[in-house]
C-alpha cells in the first residue's frame, strides 16, 4: 500500500504527463467534465477552470490506474463528492450510447459470417446483456442517485438506503466474460476476420472499464451514503 | 501423496476385513465405505476417490461411464460367481481368497488407466454435456436433474467443472457454446 501510494498522482503535475503515462485516462477525461486542448497546464490548474474538483478527479483517475488502491473513508469524507453521481450518470451514457454500440457493430458483422440461427442466438446474447446492462443502471438512476442528491442536500428520505444497494447489485461485467469466451475459443475460423479482433479489443476495455466503475460504486459511493445516511439520522 | 481408495460392498463382515488387510499399507488413504451403489455418483463427486473397489453384482450403473465420467480406476471385488464378459469392463479384479500383497498390487496397477484418461480433461465429459444440453434448452437445475436422474447437487457440480473448463459462466453463453459445438441443433431451442 505504500508503494501506491508514493505513487499516486499529485496534483502539480501536468495534466499531459499523466495522460502520457497512463492514455486509458483518456476517455474519462470528457466523463468527469474536462475537455481536450488543455496544453502544458497543471491538473490543479485544469480542474479549476473546468469547473471540476481536483481531489476528486484526482481519486478517481488513481482508482482507473492503480489496481489496488482502495480509497480511506478518511479520504473519502475529505473530498468534495458533489461531482459523484454527474460523473456516473455521465459514464453510464458512455457506455451505453458508445461503448455497446462499437461492440455491438463488430457483433453483427461476426453473426453474418455464422449459419443462420447460430448468428441469430450469437447476437441475440449480446442484445439481452444490453437490456440488462441498461436496466441495471436504470435503476441507479431512479433509485439510487436520487437518494444521494437528496442525502447531500441535507434531506432525509427514509424510503431507501443504500445497505439494499450492496444486496442487489450484481456484477456486469460477467457475461462480457463469457462473450470473450466464446469468440476467440469457439468462434469457427471462417469468421476469423478483423472484426474478431475490434471486438476482442472493445469488450477487454469496456470489461476493464465496468470492473472500475463497479469498484467506484462499491467503494467509494457505498462508504459515502452510509456516512451520510448516519450523518443526517443522530 | 495417497491414493483415495472408496470400498463399497453391502457385507459389513467384508468391508471390515478388507479395512483390517488395508490398515498398515502406505499408499491407499480408505475413505468411509458406502454400502449401496444407489447414490455413487454423488458420493464420488463429493469424495473424489482414485480407485473404486466394487463388487460388481450391487453397482447398477455403467462401470465405462464412471470411468469416463470420473477418472476413477474401478475394480471389482468379486466373491460371488461374476460372469467373465461383466469383469472384462472393469480396470482390476481383486477375489476374496487373494493374499494382502496381490490386493494392493491389484488396486495399483488399476491407477494408471484412471491417470491415462484424465489427460485433455478440458473437453467436455458425457456427463457434463448432457447437462448443458439440458440447461442450453432452458431448463432449471431441478429440471435437469430430473431429466438425467440424478440429485440437483450433481448437477450444480457438474456446471461448476463445465463453467471451469469453458470459461463461460452464464446460461445464455453456455446456449452459444452449445450451438457453436452442435451439441444441440435449431429445433431444440424455443
Amino acid at each position: 500500500m505504500k508503494d501506491t501510494k508514493s505513487r499516486l498522482f499529485s496534483s502539480e503535475a501536468r495534466l499531459s504527463d499523466l495522460i502520457t503515462a497512463h492514455p486509458s485516462l483518456l476517455t474519462l477525461l470528457t466523463r468527469l467534465g474536462i475537455s481536450l486542448g488543455f496544453g502544458d497546464r497543471s491538473i490543479a490548474d485544469v480542474c479549476e477552470s473546468s469547473g471540476v474538483d481536483t481531489d476528486f478527479f484526482l481519486l478517481i483517475c488513481n482508482v482507473y490506474t492503480f489496481n489496488n488502491y482502495v480509497p480511506s473513508t478518511a479520504a473519502i469524507l475529505g473530498t468534495d463528492m458533489t461531482g459523484l453521481v454527474p460523473y456516473l450518470e455521465k459514464s453510464h451514457k458512455y457506455y451505453v450510447a458508445k461503448r455497446l454500440p462499437h461492440i455491438e457493430y463488430h457483433l453483427d458483422a461476426i453473426a453474418q459470417k455464422l449459419s443462420g440461427r447460430i448468428g441469430m442466438v450469437f447476437i441475440s446474447f449480446f442484445k439481452e446483456y444490453k437490456q440488462e446492462v441498461v436496466a441495471h443502471f436504470l435503476h441507479e438512476e431512479k433509485e439510487v442517485f436520487p437518494h444521494i442528491a437528496a442525502l447531500m442536500a441535507g434531506q432525509r428520505d427514509t424510503t431507501y438506503s443504500i445497505s439494499e444497494f450492496l444486496q442487489t447489485h450484481s456484477d456486469i461485467e460477467g457475461k462480457l466474460d463469457d462473450l470473450l469466451n466464446i469468440i476467440f475459443k469457439y468462434l469457427p475460423p471462417q469468421v476469423d476476420d478483423e472484426n474478431v479482433l475490434d471486438v476482442v479489443y472493445d469488450i477487454l476495455s469496456l470489461s476493464e472499464d465496468l470492473k472500475k466503475h463497479t469498484f467506484i460504486e462499491e467503494k467509494i459511493m457505498v462508504p459515502l451514503v452510509r456516512h451520510l445516511e448516519k450523518a443526517i439520522l443522530s | 501423496m495417497k491414493q483415495k481408495l472408496l470400498i463399497v460392498e453391502p457385507s459389513e463382515v467384508i468391508v471390515e476385513g478388507l479395512k483390517a488387510v488395508l490398515e498398515s499399507q502406505s499408499r491407499f488413504k480408505l475413505l468411509e465405505p458406502e454400502v449401496t451403489a444407489e447414490h455413487l455418483e454423488e458420493r464420488i463427486l463429493a469424495s473424489r476417490p482414485d480407485v473404486l473397489l466394487i463388487n460388481p453384482l450391487i453397482l447398477n450403473a455403467d462401470v465405462t461411464l464412471l470411468r469416463n465420467e470420473y477418472k476413477v480406476a474401478v475394480v471389482a471385488l468379486v466373491y460371488q460367481y461374476v460372469q467373465r464378459e461383466v469383469l472384462k469392463a472393469y480396470d482390476g479384479v481383486v477375489e476374496i481368497r487373494d493374499g494382502r500383497t496381490v490386493i494392493i498390487e491389484t488396486l495399483a496397477q488399476a491407477l494408471p488407466a484412471a491417470e491415462e484418461r484424465s489427460k485433455n480433461s478440458y473437453e467436455l465429459t458425457k456427463r457434463e454435456t448432457a447437462v448443458l444440453v439440458e440447461l442450453a434448452q432452458g431448463k432449471t437445475n431441478k429440471e435437469v436433474a430430473d431429466a438425467l436422474n440424478v440429485s440437483v447437487h450433481t448437477v450444480i457440480t457438474h456446471r461448476k467443472n463445465i463453467t471451469h473448463k469453458t470459461g463461460i459462466k452464464s446460461v445464455a453463453g453456455l446456449t452459444v457454446y452449445a450451438m457453436l459445438n452442435n451439441l444441440i441443433d435449431e429445433s431444440a431451442l424455443l
